[in-house]
């Protein structure tokens, strides 16, 4: 009795591990409500500003200062495709907060060309979010939000800010590009949280 | 700012609208409220590969409209526009 082989077909992952709605993708798929913007390195900067105005800014190579660590997760866009084990560098939310003085309850997040997106303030801690500026061991693409993005794996991929400039911390949420316009303030891919009310 | 080879004329902006009001936009006439541009929606640049619909001002960037649609929903805004210029029939 001979042995048939049936060929090598990589690692499949069952559907299970995907959200409700989505299926797998192998690609990465580019999507972006606005032109690339181009960001000189020397022209670069992130800053985090509290509720009562206090502020922290980092130009490229102090941010490039920063511990950084490799992050590997799922990625889920609203329009229903899932990317699985994507690999990135970043730094942790928690380590550009760490110390700051702050009660505020919510986030909003800014991104060059204009793009924003809110979030509670507790879903970028506890090792939940990172500013990411590597992707599969090369610098991040523009086209994927390069110089550096944020990563916010455990919701929808509209809250992964591209081309992230700022974060603001505020007292009252304040509704985003995409959630002040039909979509899902919070956006969790498992409670399939894609539109207002859902 | 660069363009990305994301965005598509103004054309692709009529499926989307007229699925919701049944109206010819790209034949419209819009007045930027930023920088004053005025032109046919046609001209606008439009970025679909997005969770909705944005079109933008050719002279300036700014989101003129979006469009998002949902399951039995669709949510517009048209704050970056001044007015809308519609082709309608003649009145008999």
């Amino acid at each position: 009795m001979s042995t048939v082989s049936r060929g090598f077909r990589g690692r499949r992952r069952p559907t299970a591990e995907l959200p409700p709605g989505q299926y797998l993708v192998e690609d990465f798929p580019v999507l972006s409500a606005g032109p690339t913007p181009s960001i000189e390195l020397e022209d670069w900067e992130l800053t985090i500003t509290s509720e009562t105005d206090e502020q922290r800014r980092w130009d490229w190579a102090a941010f490039r200062a920063l511990p950084s660590e490799p992050v590997t997760v799922d990625l889920h866009c609203v329009t229903h495709w899932s990317k699985l084990g994507t690999t990135w560098e970043g730094v942790s939310l928690d380590t550009l907060l760490d110390g700051l003085d702050t009660s505020a309850s919510f986030a909003l997040v800014t991104s060059y060309g204009g793009y924003t997106t809110n979030l509670p303030l507790e879903d970028l801690t506890d090792g939940k979010a990172w500013i990411a500026f590597r992707y599969d061991g090369q610098e991040l693409e523009p086209e994927h939000g390069g110089p550096a993005r944020l990563l916010v794996p455990h919701l929808y991929l509209w809250k992964s800010a591209k081309w992230v400039r700022g974060i603001r911390l505020l007292d009252q949420d304040e509704p985003g590009f995409w959630e002040s316009l039909g979509y899902h303030n919070y956006g969790d891919p498992w409670q399939e949280q894609r539109f207002w009310g859902d | 700012m660069t363009s990305s080879d994301l965005w598509s004329d103004g054309n692709a902006l009529a499926g989307p609208f007229h699925d919701v009001f049944c109206v010819e936009v790209t034949t419209a006439i819009g007045r930027c409220t930023n920088c004053g541009r005025e032109g046919p929606m046609a001209e606008a640049r439009v970025f679909d590969h997005a969770p909705g619909v944005v079109a933008r001002c050719p002279g300036c960037g700014q989101v003129l409209a979006r469009l998002v649609r949902g399951p039995g929903r669709a949510w517009l805004d048209l704050r970056g526009l001044a007015y809308l210029q519609l082709p309608v029939p003649e009145q008999p």
